[in-house]
């Protein structure tokens, strides 16, 4: 208590002071928080208490920040995430500090856990606040997995899917629970509100009231020094609290480092920096219909994820038993820990569970590490002859055993390689699987970057309506079995070539394409008519013996064709180096010219029939590739030569076509290269 | 400065009824949030899975009769809370034709373990899920030993006169070992 006698003589600030300290009794609060006294002195051992709350509050500060431009629900939540990482000046960096603290915060949670299991500082009287402080570790827990969805791209929608599946194993209650998180029968809005309300709401609320009750039993007990003291006692303020917030830098550098690291190594290696690529990752938009095979929960909870394999063959038992009984058995063991720890044995039982925990789940992570990237430090060709006789047999295991003269030896030597080599091949879809994630990502943020903006629908409608990500998917699921799309000097084309049973439409419309079905030497081939009804038809003909009379065609003809197709098709390629004018002028004459190409094909003004040959007049173009790819057998296209295409757009009445208006627009518009493109080349 | 207790009968009873009174008061008022607020949570258990029936597909035409799945969207108006789409893809099937059959099997494409998105394996004759590493066969069967305690989820099918394949789309329950509908 301060006397009028004593503020006599002091600043004003001192006088303020004072005041305050009589109407609150501030310094003593202060005193009381700062000189706690350390038995034994400061140590490194008992900073990451302190690292904790310092990582929690660093969360706080960020996530208030990122809530302030964040947008819950189906249509907003990856928009705005969007635009945080991209647009907004520093919301690369803030996001990248509350992701990777995140992360932060799990190891910390383990060391700081490691050292109190290791001190035993769970024993009487602080049983309770090491319960609360395994309350506060699932909470932590509870707000990285909620975290994980917000985002609402495809790496946290099929992740989280995967995690809400498994609550749903839980007995009884289940499926109310599942329904309850989910917010409804399906993941819609209410799953974002949802897990918004708990990430920032429920579980951080919680998570403050379960830590002031944490400190204020640890002020209660005193810090539980490592026996035996040698040293004098300290104080909190400032030996101790110097060491915590040393260390406290020290994560923060960590985690800054992280984010900064590859704009360091752009830098010195003089590459642009965008800073939308730095920090944490944002995925293509959450899409339900499009199968997502990278999916993997994030790093912390790998080793939950790969447990679940181990548990292979054991039916429904083995998911509820490694997804519900075993961590629930793990954590029921944590909570006994206190009353386990009375007996000098049980203290040691409880290192040797938690260690073993700890490294069961390294190892576990480990794992499910090594699975995904065998195929970065794996030999597939030492395999070769594996997968030929695999190939050959049909995988037939009668057969298998027949090629190896049924020595039990070689079989079991061929069949743990054939394992292996299936590891090889997953690792190779998974790292595949991760490399088209990153490809969709980036088109995606490439699109939501358009000067015309993302449409009130949402990101999703822009990605869907893209005929570059959407043109190769549906041209492998509707076309890809019969007709390639291989750049012909690409070193593995022939091989794609005769396999295939129609023409190559790589560039098709382009004047390479027509140069190629022009050339005798390409026209029969595989590339183009060779594998169809049309390798002995009357074009193949024309381009092997007339086109190569040079008094009835000069090359400068041809290359007038060339230029006249080209330039009608307009593709992309022609639109960027259009085609010499005159040239198409004289291509154009030659084309319709009746004794010339118009002799069998409609083009220009000439007057030939439809129904013979396919309609040269918008050849290429959008309209024409749509048509044909609609219905080939209309006059216009191959009438009744067609050869095996089916008519992808057109049905019986009332029937649905195999393919829809839509996407017969996005193959045409992806063949012909029409897709937004950025215009500084980004 | 203290009370002097005249009475202390009557005091610590009129105290008793105090306290009661005041745990009372303050309880009630807290619960009328407290119950709304549960209410309103508990709203999404009321919501069902509107069965969509059979949806069109595709033609039955376009499915090689050579025992090889192929995989087709699904396509139905949706409705989540407050928005409807029309149209949408609200998940995929697999479909496919046994030599020489004129009957079409319909599988599921969400994996039964754990709801991720199963992928043909075209070379290996096989279904493999990205996630856990379940293996089907065409027929959807479980290639043992598997993860997954079901076989791939199979739907309803059927051709209408025209030839149009219509499906019965239907989200299960995954991990169990029975095929019990979400809706």
């Amino acid at each position: 208590m301060s006397s009028p006698d004593a503020s006599r003589g002091r600043g004003i600030l001192g006088q303020l002071a004072d005041f305050l300290d009589d109407r609150t009794g501030y310094r003593g609060l202060l005193a009381e928080a700062l000189y706690e006294r350390v038995p034994g002195g400061a140590r490194w051992r008992y900073v990451w208490g302190s690292t904790l709350v310092f990582a929690f509050i660093t969360q706080v500060i960020t996530g208030l920040v990122l809530w302030s431009s964040y947008s819950a629900s189906g249509q907003t939540a990856w928009e705005s995430v969007y635009y945080i990482q991209h647009e907004m000046a520093g919301g690369w960096l803030v996001r990248g500090i509350h992701h990777f603290m995140a992360q932060a915060m799990v190891v910390l949670l383990a060391l700081h856990l490691m050292q109190v299991v290791i001190d035993g500082a769970y024993r009487a009287p602080r049983e309770v606040n090491f319960w609360l402080g395994l309350v506060l570790m699932t909470l932590v827990l509870g707000m990285a997995l909620t975290g994980y969805l917000l985002p609402w791209d495809q790496k946290g929608y099929w992740a989280t899917r995967v995690a809400t599946n498994l609550a749903g194993l839980v007995p009884f209650a289940g499926p109310a629970i599942q329904q309850l998180v989910v917010g409804g029968s399906d993941y819609g809005h209410h799953t974002l509100t949802r897990f918004f309300a708990l990430h920032a709401g429920f579980l951080p609320a919680t998570l403050v009231l379960f830590l002031v009750v944490h400190l204020t039993l640890f002020r209660k007990h005193g810090l539980c020094a490592k026996q035996p003291i040698t040293k004098p006692d300290g104080m909190f303020w400032p030996d101790q609290l110097l060491k915590d917030t040393v260390a406290m830098l020290a994560v923060m550098a960590v985690v800054l480092g992280v984010i900064l690291l590859p704009a360091m190594r752009a830098m010195l290696e003089g590459r642009p920096i965008d800073p939308g690529e730095l920090g944490a990752e944002l995925g293509a938009p959450a899409d339900p219909a499009q199968p997502y095979a990278a999916a993997r929960p994030e790093w912390y909870f790998l080793f939950l994820f790969q447990f679940l394999k181990v548990f292979e063959g054991w039916g429904a038992s083995g998911e509820f038993f490694g997804a519900i009984v075993v961590p629930g058995l793990v954590m029921a063991i944590m909570f006994l820990m206190p009353i386990i720890g009375r007996w000098k044995l049980g203290h040691r039982f409880n290192i040797a569970f938690t260690l073993a925990i700890l490294a069961g789940a390294g190892l576990l992570t480990a794992m499910a590490l090594n699975e995904d990237y065998a195929a970065l430090w794996s030999d597939r060709a030492a395999y070769a002859d594996v997968e030929k006789l695999i190939e050959e047999t049909g995988n037939d295991p009668a057969a298998i055993a027949t090629a190896l003269d049924h020595d039990e030896g070689k079989i079991a030597d061929f069949h743990r390689r054939a394992r292996a080599l299936e590891k090889i091949r997953r690792s190779e879809a998974f790292l595949a699987a991760v490399q088209q994630a990153k490809q969709d990502a980036h088109r995606a943020v490439e699109l939501a970057g358009r000067p015309e903006r993302i449409p009130p629908g949402g990101a999703l409608e822009l990605v869907r309506a893209d005929p570059e990500s959407q043109g190769p998917r549906l041209f492998a699921q509707h076309c890809g079995s019969c007709h390639a799309h291989v750049d012909p000097d690409d070193p593995g084309a022939e091989a794609v070539f005769a396999k295939s049973s129609a023409a190559n439409l790589f560039g098709f419309g382009s004047a390479a394409w027509m140069r190629g079905l022009l050339d005798p030497a390409q026209v029969a081939g595989p590339a183009y008519f060779g594998n169809t009804a049309h390798a002995e038809g009357d074009m193949v003909n024309f381009v092997t013996e007339d086109l190569t009379d040079r008094d009835e065609w000069s090359e400068a003809d041809i290359d007038a064709v060339v230029a006249a197709m080209a330039a009608g098709a307009m593709t992309h390629a022609a639109a960027v180096s259009p085609p010499d004018a005159k040239l198409v002028e004289r291509g154009r004459e030659l084309v319709a010219d009746e004794a010339r190409c118009g002799g069998c094909h409609h083009f220009g003004d000439n007057e030939t029939e439809l129904g013979y040959a396919p309609d040269l007049a918008g050849w290429g173009g959008r309209e024409w590739l749509v048509g044909i790819i609609a219905d080939p057998i209309h006059e216009r296209f191959y009438g009744e030569s067609n050869d095996r295409m089916p008519s992808f757009g057109v049905a019986e009445e009332g029937a649905m076509p195999a393919m829809s208006d839509e996407e017969i627009g996005l193959v045409a518009d992806w063949l012909r290269g029409d897709w937004y493109r950025p215009a500084t080349g980004k | 400065m203290s009370d002097t207790p005249t009475d202390t009968e009557t005091a610590g009873r009129r105290t008793f009824f105090t306290k009661i009174a005041a745990v009372a008061a303050g309880g009630l008022a807290t619960l009328a949030p407290l119950a709304a607020g549960v209410w309103m949570t508990l709203d999404p258990l009321r919501k069902r899975a509107g069965t969509a029936g059979f949806l069109p597909v595709t033609d039955a035409a376009t499915l090689p009769d050579n025992g090889m799945p192929r995989q087709f969207p699904v396509i139905a108006d949706r409705v989540d809370a407050w928005t409807g789409f029309t149209a949408e893809p609200i998940g995929a099937v697999y479909l496919r034709r046994e030599k020489g059959s004129d009957s079409i099997e319909a599988l599921s494409a969400t994996c039964p373990h754990a709801g991720c998105f199963v992928e043909l394996d075209a070379r290996d004759r096989c279904f493999r899920c990205p996630c856990h590493n379940s293996v089907f066969t065409l027929d959807g069967g479980i290639v043992s030993p598997s993860p997954s305690p079901r076989p791939m989820d199979s739907l309803e099918c059927r051709v209408d006169a025209k030839g149009g394949v219509e499906v019965k789309w239907e989200n299960y329950y995954s991990g169990i070992a029975e095929k019990v509908p979400r809706s």
